[in-house]
């Protein structure tokens, strides 16, 4: 629940059913590993894309739209499960111990 | 104005079945174990004959029953379920989840001891078990009341202030298999208009919009039920659930007192039903079909004895009815608590230990206070023992014998 202000039992709607989003549920909160993507061997072959559990993978188009130019990890939503480091083809994605 | 009824010869289980006919929930779901079997096959019957419009959902463990019970109720619909001993005690990792939900259902107990040994007679082990997985529970005393107190228990639970799933108890084989006149409802009508034709599903405010608290597909916002709440809000929605079984009392008591308009039937204010205690020093407190049997013995006692004994049945164990007994027990000599169901390691039976907090509070404690732990796996408890006890707290209240806290009655010692 961070970032959003903590409400007393009064203000929550009954049996905890969700009354926010789930994009307001930060799960880059429970990462214990960072994913770094070395974009100098990066295919852009999107792998990490579908399989992010989260889709927590960003991906930045040309203007046109036929081309990606870039991706990257939106670190308020990645978790740090690995699974993209773990499906990349050419070993691009480096999972890092957070110094937090 | 009190609606026509028609006298029939029902046991206990037949008397909840026949409730059930005539609220007619949505959904019953439930798996047979003696001594609750009755229920389950007398209303399979009716689903059967097409006298009911029911969905009946045979499952395969009672732990199903009760799950499937509980996803009828979170679509919104009124849904009942029944089971005994180890059947409950296959329910109990959904039970906390049914009232974490808040879903009103209703749950029909036919009280029987826990194995082992192995044994289907009553005592309340069973219930008492799940006392803490904030369910409302009320313990019946006869068929009648078994029948009356299953058509309270859904307008009860699905008030909107409440909305907190209840069991009804009744005694296996004591009430379960014994028959006795019980006077039913001649019209089915009368019992709809009093628990609603259908359950009347809340709405509830989510992110600025009215929702129905229920997972139907109409809402604009779809509802998850049964999420995540961590230490940063856990807490919040069990403090909710108190808040809800704090409404529980009144409730218990306009529910009964509407319900005696039309059947002209009540049963003392819902939640404890006080015989004779008004000038009595010595009162007895007690739940179920033995307290029937302690008022005809204390009535014989007083006409043979010339000793006034109060009988007190507590009739709604959750919420515990605390006020009442501070309030009826005030100023009393001697109070024995009558407990069925096993306090191994405790100090007392659980009717003990609930009445024993309530009493520290009270303005005026009772001189004396004790416990009396009886009829475990459905020993019998006849009215010549029920004499002897009284004898004996006579003579505990006059100071020739030494009080006590905890005694084991009807035991080979």
């Amino acid at each position: 629940m961070s970032g959003a202000e903590l409400r007393s039992w009064r203000e929550v709607p009954i049996a905890g059913v969700p009354w926010l989003r789930s994009t307001e549920y930060h799960t880059g909160d429970w990462r214990s590993e960072r994913p770094i993507i070395d974009h100098g061997k990066c295919v852009k072959c999107l792998l990490c894309y579908i399989y992010c559990p989260e889709t927590a993978i960003k991906v930045f188009w040309d203007p046109n739209k036929t081309k990606v130019e870039r991706v990257d990890v939106d670190y308020t939503y990645c978790k740090g499960c690995g699974i993209c480091a773990n499906e990349c083809p050419v070993k691009a994605i480096e999972m890092v111990l957070e110094k937090r | 104005m009190v609606a026509e009824q028609v006298n029939m010869l029902l046991n206990g289980d037949f008397a909840v079945a026949w409730a059930w006919k005539h609220v007619e929930p949505d959904v019953v779901a439930a798996f047979p174990i003696t001594p609750q079997t009755l229920i389950v096959e007398k209303f399979s019957e009716f689903v059967a004959n097409g006298e009911v419009n029911t969905e009946f959902i045979n499952v395969e463990s009672e732990h199903s029953a009760i799950s499937a019970v509980v996803g009828a109720a979170a679509a919104g619909a009124r849904a009942a379920t029944a089971t005994a001993a180890n059947g409950l005690q296959l329910m109990h990792e959904i039970l906390s989840i049914t009232s974490s939900l808040r879903l009103p259902v209703m749950l029909a107990i036919v009280n029987r001891a826990v194995s082992g040994p192995i044994n289907i007679h009553c005592d309340y082990t069973d219930a008492m078990g799940q006392r803490d997985m904030g369910w409302i529970m009320i313990f019946t005393e006869d068929a009648q009341e078994a029948y009356d107190t299953t058509i309270q228990a859904f307008k009860i639970a699905e008030n909107e202030e409440v909305l907190l799933p209840i069991m009804v108890c009744l005694d296996g084989f004591l009430v379960s298999h014994t028959a006795m006149n019980v006077k039913v409802f001649k019209d089915a009508k009368v019992v709809k208009e009093f628990v609603g034709e259908h359950r009347r599903v809340p709405k509830i405010k989510v992110m600025g919009k009215e929702v129905e608290f229920s997972l139907s597909p109409k809402n604009p916002i779809p509802l998850t039920f049964g999420p995540f709440a961590y230490y940063d809000y856990y807490f919040e929605f069990k403090r909710q659930q108190v808040e809800a079984m704090s409404k529980v009392p009144k409730i218990i008591e306009r529910v009964n007192k509407e319900y005696g308009e039309i059947s002209g039937r009540t049963y003392g204010n819902g939640r404890v039903v006080p015989w004779n205690i008004d000038d009595a020093d010595i009162v007895v407190v007690v739940m179920g079909s033995s307290a029937g049997t302690m008022r005809y013995v204390a009535e014989r006692y007083q006409k043979e004895k010339n000793v006034k004994i109060g009988v007190l049945r507590v009739r709604a164990f959750r919420p515990f009815p605390w006020e009442d007994l501070q309030k009826l027990l005030a100023g009393k000599e001697l109070v024995a608590i009558f407990d069925r169901a096993q306090d191994q390691g405790a100090l007392g039976g659980p009717l003990f230990l609930e009445s024993l907090a309530a009493l520290y509070y009270a303005k005026d404690k009772p001189r004396i206070v004790l416990n009396y732990v009886y009829g475990l796996g459905g020993r019998d408890l006849p009215p010549e023992l029920i004499e002897k006890t009284f004898n004996e707290l006579v003579r505990i209240r006059d100071g020739k014998e030494k009080p006590f806290i905890k005694k084991y009655l009807g035991v080979r010692e």
